[in-house]
Parts: C-alpha cells; sequence; structure tokens
C-alpha cells in the first residue's frame, strides 16, 4: 500500500517540575492511504490529541516526521482540515461569513461572490441552507458542528482532521452527523483522520481503527482492519455478523490489555505494529473478562464509550 | 404586580427627586425675619443674618439660573465670563484631543504587548509603575517641558486615558480563545489578517470595556487639570465661580459635569454593544 500518510518515529515529551520529562510516546509509525478513513481509538492521556496536533501542524514532535503525500510537514497548511471538538466558529461572524473566511484564505485571490457562492456550496452539502444568515449563537450544538464540517470541507483538504467531533452532541443528533459524514467522505474520497472515545462510532467510520495504550509512555499497540462492508448502514450495524467480534475485540483491549499492554514483553514491533482483522470464532462471550460482560450484557445500541 | 419594572423603579426615581428638592428647598429658606434689628445694621448684613436666609441657594434659585445659563450658553463677555456652552466646548474638546491620542497609541501597543510575550515581560515594569502615578503629578513638568498650558492639560488627559486601554488592550488579545487561533493556523491566515479578522473581532468587547473606563477618568481629570491651568473649561469655571462665592455657578457646573460624564459613557457603552458578540 502506498503511503499517503507517514508518521515516522515521532515523540513528544513534556518537562517536568522536577526537571526530568514525561514521554507520552515515542518511536510512534503510523500510515494511512489515501482515500482512506483512520480512526484512533485510547483511553484519555495517551497522546492522541497530540498525534492530530503534529498532523495539523499545531504541534510539533519532539523527534521524527509526519510525511503527506510525499513531503515532510513543516507547521499547519491548507491542505489539511481540522474540525475542532468545540466548533471553534468565530460568534461574530455568520454561518457563511464562518465558510466564507476559510474559502478565501484558501483563495485570496478570489472576488466576494465567487467565495460566497462556493462557501454556499458547502453549507448546502451539510444541509444547512437557510441558516446563512444566522450566527453561531443562533444554532444548535449539531448545526454548530455540521458549519464546523462545511468550513472544513471548503477548502477541499487533501486530509480531513477531527478531533472527538461529535462527542459534545446528543446521541441523535450525533447519529445523524455520523451518517452525513460518512455519506460526504465516500462521495468525494476524502481522506480523514478522527479521534473518538465511542467505539460504535469508530467501527461505523473507520476502515482502519488504531488502538493506543495507555499513557505516558503510550504506544501504537494494534491496527484493527473493519471487517464490515463499505455499505453498512449505522442502524443496522449491531446485525451485522461481524459486529460483535470487532466491538468485543475493541472493547477487550480498551478496558484490560490497553492498561497491560507492554511493549517489551510481547516483541512488539513499533514500526511493524500488528494488524488484526476480527472474524467469525474471534473472542465470544464465553471468554470474556468479567469487567466486560457487564457492558456486553447492556442492551445493543448503547455504546460503549470510555472517557 | 402593578405596571412594569420600568415603571414601578421611575415613580421610584420621581419621588426620591421630589423628596429631595422639597428637602432641600426646606432645609435653605428663610427663617423669618429677625425682630428688633437696628436697621442700618441689617442693610450691612444682608438677607442672611436678616432673613435667616441660608447662603446655600435653594432648588429654585439654582433652577432660575440654570435657565438663565441655558437660555445664553454661548456668551462671551471676556476671559472670565464666558457661557457655560464655552466653558464645556473647551473641556469637551480637551477631553477628546487627549483621548484620542490615547487611542491611537494605546490600542497598537495593546497589540503588541498582548501577541509577543516578549514585549509583555520587557514593558511591564513601565507600565506597573506609570499607571499608579496621578495623572495631576505630570502637570508641573508638562508645564515645564510643553510651556503651554493648554496643550498641558491635554498631555494630561493623555497620560491618565492610555493605562486602562493599553491593559485592557493587551489582555483582551493575550486572552483571544486558543481555538480561534487554531483555526487562523491551520487556514494559514497571515499575522496581519490574523489580527484585524479575528484578534480584533475577538478582543473588541476587552478593548471597549477599557476605552470607557478611560473616558470616564479622562473627564475625571480634566476638571482637576483645568483648575490648575485656568483659563478656559468647566474646570476653570467652577474654581472661577468658587472665587466669586457664587455657589449657585458651583452647583450648576456640577450638574453638568455630570450630564457630559453620562454622556460620554453612554455613547461608549452603545459602541460596545455593537463590538459584543452573544457566545
Amino acid at each position: 500500500m502506498s503511503d499517503f500518510i507517514s508518521i515516522e518515529a515521532i515523540a513528544k515529551r513534556y518537562p517536568t517540575r522536577g526537571g526530568g520529562t514525561t514521554t507520552i510516546f515515542e518511536n510512534l509509525w503510523l500510515s494511512m492511504g489515501r482515500g482512506e478513513f483512520g480512526c484512533i481509538i485510547g483511553h484519555s492521556g495517551c497522546g492522541k490529541t497530540t498525534i492530530l496536533n503534529v498532523l495539523a501542524g499545531l504541534d510539533r514532535p519532539d523527534d521524527g516526521t509526519v510525511i503527506v503525500d510525499g513531503e515532510a510537514i513543516d507547521g499547519t497548511s491548507l491542505d489539511r482540515a481540522v474540525i475542532f471538538q468545540s466548533h471553534a466558529l468565530f460568534p461574530w461572524r455568520t454561518v457563511l461569513g464562518n465558510v466564507a473566511f476559510a474559502v478565501s484564505s484558501k483563495w485570496p485571490k478570489w472576488n466576494a461572490a465567487k467565495v460566497k457562492a462556493h462557501a454556499r456550496g458547502f453549507i448546502d452539502l451539510v444541509g444547512l441552507s437557510g441558516a446563512e444568515a444566522k450566527h453561531p449563537s443562533e444554532l444548535s450544538g449539531g448545526m454548530k458542528q455540521r458549519v464546523g464540517i462545511a468550513r472544513a470541507l471548503s477548502i477541499s483538504p487533501k486530509i480531513l482532521l477531527m478531533d472527538e467531533p461529535f462527542s459534545a452532541l446528543d446521541a441523535l443528533t450525533r447519529g445523524t452527523l455520523q451518517d452525513e459524514v460518512r455519506r460526504i467522505c465516500l462521495e468525494t474520497g476524502q481522506t480523514t483522520f478522527m479521534i473518538t472515545h465511542d467505539v460504535d462510532e469508530a467501527i461505523y467510520l473507520a476502515d482502519r481503527i488504531f488502538l493506543m495504550t495507555n499513557g505516558p509512555g503510550a504506544v501504537l499497540a494494534e491496527v484493527v482492519e473493519n471487517p464490515l462492508p463499505k455499505d453498512r448502514v449505522r442502524t443496522d450495524l449491531h446485525r451485522h455478523p461481524l459486529y460483535y467480534a470487532t466491538r468485543n475485540h475493541i472493547l477487550d483491549f480498551l478496558v484490560t490489555r490497553s492498561k497491560t499492554f507492554t511493549a517489551a514483553a510481547n516483541g512488539h514491533d513499533p514500526r511493524n505494529v500488528p494488524v488484526v482483522r476480527p472474524g467469525i470464532g474471534e473472542p465470544t462471550l464465553v471468554a470474556l473478562a468479567p469487567a466486560i460482560t457487564d457492558d456486553i450484557a447492556r442492551p445493543a445500541g448503547i455504546t460503549g464509550r470510555h472517557s | 404586580m402593578s405596571g412594569s419594572l420600568t415603571l414601578r423603579a421611575a415613580i421610584v426615581s420621581v419621588a426620591l427627586f421630589a423628596v429631595l428638592l422639597l428637602g432641600w428647598h426646606l432645609a435653605t429658606r428663610g427663617s423669618g425675619a429677625a425682630a428688633g434689628m437696628d436697621p442700618e445694621y441689617a442693610k450691612l448684613m444682608g438677607a442672611t443674618a436678616t432673613q435667616g436666609k441660608s447662603a446655600m441657594p435653594g432648588p429654585l434659585e439654582i433652577g432660575a439660573k440654570l435657565w438663565e445659563h441655558l437660555s445664553r450658553p454661548f456668551y462671551d463677555n471676556g476671559p472670565n465670563d464666558k457661557g457655560l456652552g464655552i466653558q464645556l466646548a473647551y473641556s469637551i474638546g480637551r477631553v477628546l484631543l487627549g483621548y484620542l491620542i490615547a487611542v491611537v497609541v494605546a490600542i497598537p501597543l495593546g497589540f503588541l504587548i498582548g501577541m509577543s510575550p516578549l514585549m509583555h515581560k520587557a514593558l511591564d515594569p513601565y507600565i506597573q509603575i506609570l499607571k499608579p502615578i496621578s495623572p495631576l503629578a505630570w502637570m508641573p513638568l508638562a508645564l515645564y517641558t510643553i510651556k503651554d498650558s493648554s496643550v498641558s492639560a491635554i498631555f494630561v488627559i493623555f497620560i491618565c486615558a492610555i493605562w486602562p486601554m493599553l491593559i485592557n488592550t493587551a489582555f483582551g488579545v493575550a486572552s483571544v480563545r486558543r481555538e480561534w487561533i487554531n483555526v487562523a493556523r491551520t487556514l494559514e491566515v497571515g499575522t496581519l489578517r490574523r489580527a484585524f479578522t479575528v484578534i480584533l473581532p475577538a478582543a473588541a468587547p476587552t478593548i471597549l470595556t477599557g476605552m470607557r473606563i478611560s473616558i470616564g477618568i479622562a473627564w475625571l481629570v480634566i476638571v482637576a487639570a483645568e483648575m490648575l491651568v485656568g483659563g478656559t473649561g468647566i474646570g476653570y469655571f467652577v474654581w472661577n465661580e468658587w472665587n466669586n462665592l457664587s455657589i449657585t455657578n458651583v452647583i450648576i457646573a456640577i450638574l453638568l459635569i455630570g450630564l457630559v460624564g453620562m454622556v460620554f459613557d453612554q455613547l461608549l457603552a452603545r459602541v460596545a454593544r455593537l463590538v459584543t458578540f452573544p457566545e
């Protein structure tokens, strides 16, 4: 596979009060292909957001490089758009103004009419036609995040980066927005990298799911290939025979293995992280630890969210 | 409940005003002619002694004098006898000039301090030392170097108006939300465009608060400054009328100073409302 995004041996360390350093992660390798949807899952403090910020260019790694489309990245770029967890809209601008700000940043030579027409197209795409003149304070949380998505997509980025974009939304709104994002990403072949806490969200949206152990000293332990078909539907997800195998595998990791995973004991090679494709016959209910059985016993549809 | 809150508040306000006027009137009215006073002596002493009249003017006298001033606001009978309109215009002119110069200096400097941690650290000691100095303490230095009393007054206004604006601008600029800055960074927005399209609107409410504090202080200080430099202005008028022992005119000047200060504040409050955004 040709690597469109290649994260090579990056590290992030912070100085501690005593004069030492805390290593959030080091020697981390991760790659993604063009048009792929990647999701990173791990507990708080494992450095997921740092990885995303490094990809966005908002943060610099202490070691290593990130190569996107054959070029090492240096700082932020209009090729990489970010959808922020808190939507980060400018409250003094209208919906149209917020999207137009991004458009005119990407194409400074365009005249106002062209910028507006382009921005309107993306407002339509996220289903907000008619709300162009509203200010963010007049919008619901879901609508604000739609504007955030429109703003990110409007600059036609090579990579879309999402930092827990739906975590602040209620379950119903989250569902519809997940549908929208999946539809748009499939239609446009958008390469997307997303952080989430929500296992179901990852299974629905991602082609590959990156599992990270707990920080500090977090490692990318495993890459899970999503065995579900491309034409999966959110509401029918739990009926697919491989859904529970995948979900249990990820939950098992989050609940137990993310704590106990030690790179040395497993002979873990950070450059060649094992790729797992859950199938029938993989861990079944019988084999699960008691802690997880509680989780599984809940009715299907309730997601196992870990924060 | 009877009537809206606004209406009831207005009734209380008017009632308080009426009580105040009545109390004032009763306290300053004469207590009747003094009996058995030698007419020669009474003539010498005036109404204060003969009628028991207070030297403090009552509301009716103030009203009459105020009417007189309002009907002739712009007369000019020489250096010590000018209409109140002219005196106020001098003061307002000085305040606006000193204030505008302060705006022009404070806002760009505040941007610099707010955007650059280096400049913040480097300039902080100067600000901390200069800020608490009473603006009037600058007056002798200003008079000595500028050699013009009117320009010195404007300088004093400038030096007192600059600090709240400078500090608020720096604070507003430095505390623009990280996420908005990150949006601008991911969109590769240049420094100048970022300053005008992201930081300025985000910091505008804080900057306007500083501007509002500054105009209030400037208007407070002009009265004192004009008492010192003399010649023209509402502050000089107050001091001149004190020397004339015209308490009536002093009270009228006090009322007008309050009124003009309120207008300044309300104007800036209106501008502040324009740039404030709901979250």
